[in-house]
């Protein structure tokens, strides 16, 4: 019997097993992969504008939120060190805000099939319920505080629910300003990050781009004070360079590393790149008819040229010809010569070098006057300047955008922080795509995968491939070798017909 | 100090199994112990499963035994390019088994068995990387087992039976590896079945040229389960015409439980029984998995299984009078091909080590205990047959660690 509970005994040891672990030789989570080089990702805060906060769809709502690009790149700084992130996180999916009740600000976009059977852009329904009075308590990681241009950073109460109505205040900072005077960079400098990255810029030339050149480039006027450099404008190079100085300056003042992102290309977003500058079919009859309209209009332009008070070469651009097939369309142009004394106006065809905005979309083809079948816009009608980024326009945004980026890569040299070349990364989306597991990435409005429904912000598989990018510029940078996320996981637009009626 | 040398050891043997797809290799605690093996074994009623042959020679009139396992599995991914990490919380597996053998005469025997040789549970974080292969999955099939079993030479018996199984599946996976519906919730889909059936058959031949000596070969036949009146339950699709509708249909699928032979020998000498098994089972009926829904869709995922076999080894000492000891050791090819691997059935190569004992309470009733202990080596592996809706195929790669704890009781009853 002694015998038998030895056995016994021995049989019982299998209990042992259970403490043998199932580990891996190398596993993710016990550090024995990855490392942190010489940066500290402890503690990780993020400034910027939309780009940073997770807007998509022209909006900023929940899910967009959770798949901002710095919320991903934290998940990946946890691999390394990295503690929790806190985010400003609205109420819900729906994306839209209120002020005290009332909708200030739309819903998100989803895809919506309409009833022809064609599938587009259109607003989500419902009521949303952030209220931006009810203020976000609590410590944050995320400062991205979408329509900020560079000075806004810096700009007391510019977190001042009293001042959202009359427009010297931003709703989406008013929810977390630490207090009504407060600034986004001084509250994002007194959380303390041990790390952080910097992408603001891309509004200071974005709104007169996607306004279609309609405000002021204040590099032409000379315009420095960043109070007069109003919406639509494109902020002064000199401004850019002295705001952005002082910004870095704050939050490196602990002693803290980090990433500046520099300014993609606003030009090749589907905001501009989805609408083509012929858009316009006509069959021959129609085009000899419209042709007849514009016979005096060219026949001034010739006169005008005898004058000498235009050359050859804008005669030739301004003359309006429509032929059978895919037509240019006309548009207003105000950087054209002003020949309004002969009776004139300012108007062109466009060329293939001119961007046709987005929501021009919804215009083209049809009647500025009910009444008038020969008023389509674009052809018996032009389109306004809003409508169109012409090339001198575009020229005005890449020169600001060059100069913003020269000023980003000598403070970032100067500061001893990574830079992250964006425009580049970024550009390869609309050159060919980047290639992932599962597909290409690339700009195509609604199908590329890389920008939500507005066309000018990312999709979350967008974000996740900015977070790769500034992921790898940071590994390169600070020695690090944290893992990139598998963009394929993250999703695209989204389909719904749940759309406001 | 021995204590330690024992926990020591045990923990050292880092080899590793089951048996390879979803088949559990629990149907007998007895034989269990001795690595499973047994279709040269005769034991108890328990070989109405390995060998019917071998039912004949059992010495009592009447012969009972059952017991049931409780199997304790853990698996581990990781992808150490994304950092991404997932372990599954699977509830415990409780495979049984049920013999009774009846000798009608001395040459002729009659016996039914209930068993569940196929199972398989897998519980991964919901939504978790690998969400768009796998969430859940949960099969199950018993085996009712009517049996004869005659001696039809002084040196060789045959058994024959007819297998009906019984088969449930529950599989529960994310429609694609990002759609949502409008809250963020990824788009599912689920199918169930269950009490679907399939008729086989099996049939085994012992030869023993001495009294220590027995040859043996047992042969069972494909059964497919044909799931035909299931239902499939799509959830958290968006509501939009690009997408399928939420709501409950039927589908139909077809999952093979494939054929096996085993060839072994057993060879008795005094208090000792040696037993050798090969096994050979027939895998590669296993395709795909295609699941046809009532809507028209389809979801194909091929697996292509290859044949594979186990090797067993098994010793059993008769200590006492009332207590018997088993050991054992089997190694066990995976039937999954490389790059074919999907984490439904996250197996590789295993080796496993089990042992046991019966301990007899009275000269009629004895209780049989087992554990095998299922350590799979560290495989990094891909499945490279998926694609995204309208994309390019996106292999789901990463690195797994499994493992099994699968103890086990049984009792044994004999007049």
């Amino acid at each position: 019997m002694k015998n038998n509970f030895k056995y016994l005994a021995l049989f019982a040891a299998a209990a042992v097993f259970v403490s043998c672990e199932n580990e891996f030789e190398d596993s993710v989570t016990d550090g024995d992969l990855y490392t942190n080089g010489t940066a500290d990702f402890s503690k990780y805060v993020s400034v910027g504008n939309s780009l940073t906060s997770g807007y998509a769809d022209n909006a900023l709502y929940l899910e967009g939120q959770q798949n901002s690009f710095p919320n991903i790149m934290a998940q990946q700084f946890e691999l390394v060190g990295g503690g929790e992130f806190n985010q400003p996180l609205v109420n819900d999916n729906l994306g839209g805000l209120l002020l005290n009740g009332n909708q200030i600000l739309p819903n998100r976009f989803v895809l919506a099939v309409g009833a022809n059977g064609s599938p587009g852009p259109a607003r989500i329904g419902g009521t949303p319920t952030t209220e931006i009075t009810n203020k976000v308590t609590g410590p944050l990681n995320n400062y991205g505080v979408p329509g900020a241009r560079v000075f806004h950073l810096g700009a007391p109460g510019y977190g001042s629910a009293a001042g959202i109505a009359s427009g010297t205040a931003n709703p989406y900072f008013a929810r977390f300003s630490s207090s009504e005077s407060s600034t986004v960079i001084d509250d994002a400098a007194a959380a303390n990050g041990t790390f952080f990255t910097l992408w603001i810029g891309n509004n200071d030339i974005l709104g007169y781009a996607t306004s279609g050149g309609s405000g002021v480039d204040n590099n032409q006027t000379g315009q420095t004070n960043p109070a007069m450099q109003g919406d639509n404008s494109i902020t002064n190079n000199n401004t850019f360079a002295g705001v952005y100085a002082a910004l870095v300056a704050k939050m490196t003042a602990n002693g803290a590393k980090g990433a500046l992102i520099n300014i993609p290309d606003v030009t090749s977003i589907p905001y501009f790149t989805t609408i083509p500058a012929n858009p316009i079919p006509l069959d021959a009859t129609t085009a000899a008819g419209v042709n007849m309209a514009y016979a005096q209009y060219n026949g001034g332009l010739r006169a005008a040229e005898a004058g000498q008070l235009i050359t050859t070469a804008e005669r030739i651009a301004r003359t309006i010809n429509f032929t059978e097939g895919a037509n240019f369309v006309v548009i207003t142009d105000v950087d054209l010569t002003n020949l309004s004394a002969l009776g004139l106006p300012n108007i062109r065809q466009t060329t293939a070098a001119d961007l046709i905005t987005l929501p021009t979309r919804a215009l083209l083809g049809t009647l500025a006057d009910p009444s008038n079948p020969s008023s389509v816009r674009g052809v018996g009608v032009p389109l306004a300047n809003s409508n169109v980024l012409t090339v001198t326009e575009q020229t005005r945004v890449s020169a600001a955008q060059d100069s913003y980026n020269a000023t980003i890569a000598a403070i970032a040299q100067s500061n001893g922080l990574a830079l992250v070349d964006a425009k580049t990364a970024l550009g390869g989306l609309s050159t060919g795509g980047v290639a992932f597991n599962g597909g290409i990435l690339t700009s195509t409005f609604a199908t590329g995968g890389a920008f939500s429904l507005d066309g000018v912000h990312p999709t979350p598989r967008g974000y996740a491939f900015t977070a790769n990018t500034v992921l790898q510029t940071i590994n390169a940078f600070y020695g690090s070798t944290v893992p990139k996320v598998e963009i394929g996981n993250y999703k695209t637009i989204q389909p719904s017909n749940n759309v406001a009626q | 100090m021995n204590k330690l040398k024992v926990f020591a050891v045990l923990c050292l043997m880092s080899a590793a199994a089951y048996a390879g797809g979803y088949r559990v290799s629990t149907q007998s605690n007895k034989q269990l112990a001795m690595g499973h093996t047994g279709v040269a074994v005769v034991n108890s009623a328990d070989v109405l499963f390995f060998n019917p042959a071998g039912l004949v020679h059992l010495e009592s009139k009447l012969n009972v035994s059952a017991g049931g396992f409780g199997v304790f599995s853990d698996v581990k991914y990781q992808n150490e390019s994304t950092g991404a990490f997932a372990e599954t919380d699977s509830p415990v597996g409780t495979p049984f088994y049920v013999y009774a053998s009846y000798a009608v005469s001395d040459s002729f025997a009659v016996g039914l068995g209930v068993y569940t040789p196929y199972g398989s549970t897998v519980t991964w974080p919901t939504d978790w990387e690998g969400s768009h292969l796998v969430n859940e999955i949960e099969l199950q099939a018993i085996f009712i087992q009517p049996t004869i079993s005659y001696q039809i030479f002084e040196n060789v018996s045959l058994g024959v039976g007819a297998t009906i199984a019984i088969g449930s599946v529950d599989f529960n996976r994310n429609a694609s590896r990002s759609l949502t519906d409008e809250q963020g919730d990824r788009a599912n889909v689920a199918i169930s079945d269950s009490g679907v059936t399939g008729y086989g058959w099996n049939a085994g031949i012992m030869f023993t040229p001495n009294e220590n000596l027995t040859i043996g070969f047992n042969y069972r036949s494909l059964i497919d389960i044909e799931s035909t009146e299931g239902e499939a339950t799509f959830s958290n699709f968006p509501n939009s015409p690009l997408a399928p509708s939420n709501g409950v249909q039927g589908f139909e699928a077809t999952l093979p439980l494939p054929a096996e032979a085993t060839l072994g020998v057993g060879y008795e000498t005094g208090k000792w029984l040696f037993a050798f098994d090969y096994n050979r089972a027939f895998w590669s009926e296993y395709e795909d998995l295609d699941i046809i829904f009532e809507n028209g869709t389809e979801s194909i995922n091929p697996r292509e299984y290859k044949d594979a076999s186990s090797y067993r080894l098994g010793v059993q000492y008769t200590a006492t009078d009332a207590l018997t000891l088993r050991a054992g050791y089997y190694f066990d090819e995976s039937p999954v091909k490389s790059g074919l691997f999907a984490p439904e059935t996250p197996r590789n190569d295993s080796n496993a080590y089990t042992f046991g004992l019966s301990y007899a309470f009275s000269p009629r009733w004895a209780i049989d205990a087992s554990f095998l202990y299922v350590r799979f080596k560290q495989v990094t592996e891909s499945y490279n047959a998926y694609a995204d809706p309208g994309a390019s195929p996106s292999p789901f790669s990463g690195t797994y660690k499994s493992r099994a704890l699968v103890p086990g009781i049984g009792i044994t009853y004999t007049m």
